[in-house]
């Protein structure tokens, strides 16, 4: 563990003050129809990015009949200005162990596993520790807390540097032994997953509210955010503004409200979701951060008003093409496509023809790309030629 | 690669099969640990792993070339990840990058004669908020400046080859 990851800045998490283990307990009390009811009620979506319902996900795996199941815990945090399961991992690594393990009897799993990006390497050894004290503690192992049969341990698995791997069939893949490219979907892995057993996968910051959910209470948990995006989010917040840091704050908080949080007033626009979000315009700076108007996964990066937004989208389309796992044709050669235009652009060079094609090509990758890399990687040009049209276009022809 | 050499390689490559394990979710575990140990994955190492996992060499080939962390090229001791995102280019990752190329007399993706040194870009490394960010080897350091860079690279350069 560096000194570097626990530096990070922000405001207060409501993590720090939950009770250690109360959520497990409280789980390991009740019978597993009443955890998928618990989290159901709580209205909890995943946390990477999709949004899809928790209670939803793990129902569908329980319901599967399998000599064994597994939990994976998508610790592959990849998607630019993404930084808060590193944080969550350094700082409160036991609510995610508590929410895997959680996760694990719900769904009739005796397995976890973490799955941690090659970059983060260096947090491994602090994992590795606190799922030995945590055998040692009784909390994982045979019969955890003391209930007859809830058997659950947890390893950790290390990524080899690939962003795709942050799909959830890609990492289930990379697991295997295979190169990390996505699988069709049917099947999902909560029917046929790791070594075709039914498998939850879940991000880092998922499983840590789990655990918060059961300590608390659903009640309690719906008691922040909104009607459809309840419980508060992690945002990981960088780029041009006074304290970058990770930031909890209610779903429902609008663009403007979070700049000021953070010091960011004054910028032109401001990029969520990372590489495969959406740049938003400061006129539209009232939108809100929450599953019904901007989702997102939480990765927040503010752009000054002394950027060229080319240059963002030029940064953004140069991971995709180096990131592209290549398997499908619209993704693999569309982000080479899209970086070339952007080139064009930056040199005054782009005929309004070809931009429209370009933009047609845009539309074509999200509705022909297989898997959710290629389906978002042209999402952050196309708001930038929505918004920006008199910043990018008719530049002055230069070599 | 001598004979005596071919041999230690692959006694340490059936050891590693035996700590991890022989089935085929241990290849990214096993060409992991080649990768580190002798900062290559060369042909003669993939036949090895192919023979004892029971698959094709092309299957590891295929797998070694996919992972910007195990993919085959020789490295140095010393791999230098400079994270090329957004938030870190703002912090000023262009003026790290140009005192890297002076310091070490290489481009990204190449290596230095000497075998010390690898310098590569990386794709978001996760250290957004405290960029200009890197990775040397497993270290991840932050806030870095070029002066900071000069300075990493002569400590580096005079621990040498033991690292």
């Amino acid at each position: 563990m560096t000194t570097a990851s626990i530096e990070s800045q922000g405001n207060a998490l409501t993590y720090a003050t939950i009770e250690a283990d109360a959520g497990l307990r409280a789980a390991a009390a009740v019978s597993r129809p009443d955890i998928i009811d618990t989290v159901s009620a709580s209205g909890l979506k995943g946390r990477g990015g999709a949004g899809f319902p928790t209670g939803m996900k793990w129902n569908f795996c329980a319901a599967e009949k399998a000599e064994q199941k597994y939990i994976i815990c998508n610790a592959d945090e990849g998607e630019p200005g993404t930084f808060k399961d590193r944080v969550i991992l350094t700082r409160f690594a036991d609510l995610v162990l508590e929410g895997m393990t959680i996760g694990g009897r719900a769904i009739g799993a005796t397995l976890g596993i973490v799955y941690l990006r090659a970059e983060y390497r260096y947090l491994r050894p602090h994992l590795v520790e606190v799922i030995k004290r945590r055998r040692e503690q009784g909390l994982l192992g045979r019969n955890v807390m003391g209930v007859e049969g809830f058997d659950f341990d947890v390893i950790t698995a290390l990524g080899a540097g690939a962003y795709v791997c942050g799909e959830e069939t890609a990492l289930i893949e990379s697991l295997e032994g295979f190169r990390g490219e996505p699988r069709n979907r049917p099947p999902f892995p909560v029917v046929a997953g790791l070594l075709n057993n039914p498998t939850v996968v879940n991000n880092v910051e998922t499983l840590a509210a789990v655990a918060c959910i059961f300590a608390k209470g659903a009640e309690w948990f719906r008691g922040f955010g909104t009607d459809k995006s309840t419980g508060y989010k992690l945002f990981s917040v960088s780029g041009d503004c006074e304290r970058p840091g990770v930031y909890e704050f209610p779903w429902g908080i609008s663009v403007a409200d979070l700049l000021e949080e953070v010091g960011g007033q004054g910028a032109k626009a401001v990029q969520i979701g990372g590489a495969s979000g959406i740049c938003v315009p400061a006129k539209d700076f009232a939108r809100r951060l929450a599953f019904e108007d901007i989702p997102t996964g939480g990765s927040v990066m503010v752009i000054g008003p002394q950027r060229d937004i080319l240059d963002v989208a030029e940064n953004f389309l140069e991971f995709f093409v180096e990131e592209s796992c290549g398997q499908c044709t619209p993704c693999r050669l569309g982000n080479a496509k899209m970086l070339e235009c952007v080139q064009l652009l930056k040199k005054g060079a782009c005929a309004p023809e070809y931009l429209a094609d370009i933009k047609a090509l845009g539309d074509t990758m999200q509705v022909a790309s297989k898997c959710g890399l290629g389906q978002t990687s042209s999402s952050a040009l196309l708001s930038i030629l929505e918004h920006f049209g008199d910043e990018i276009t008719g530049r002055a022809p230069s070599a | 690669m001598t004979a005596s050499q071919q041999e230690q390689l692959r006694a340490e490559i059936v050891g590693l099969v035996d700590k991890i394990g022989p089935g085929r979710s241990s290849l990214i575990p096993i060409l992991e640990d080649i990768k580190r140990r002798y900062r290559a994955v060369d042909d003669e190492a993939m036949q090895v792993v192919a023979d004892m996992l029971d698959i094709h060499p092309v299957e590891v080939y295929s797998v070694a070339s996919f992972y910007a962390f195990l993919h085959g090229a020789p490295q140095g001791v010393n791999v230098i990840r400079l994270c090329r995102t957004l938030s870190c280019d703002f912090a000023g990752k262009e003026a790290v990058a140009d005192a890297l190329r002076d310091e070490l007399g290489i481009d990204f993706g190449e290596s230095t004669d000497d075998g010390l040194f690898t310098l590569e870009w990386a794709s978001c490394i996760g250290m957004c908020d405290q960029g200009p960010a890197l990775l040397l080897n497993d270290e991840v350091h932050t806030r870095v400046s070029p002066d900071d860079v000069r300075a990493l690279v002569a400590t580096r350069r005079s621990a040498g080859k033991e690292g």
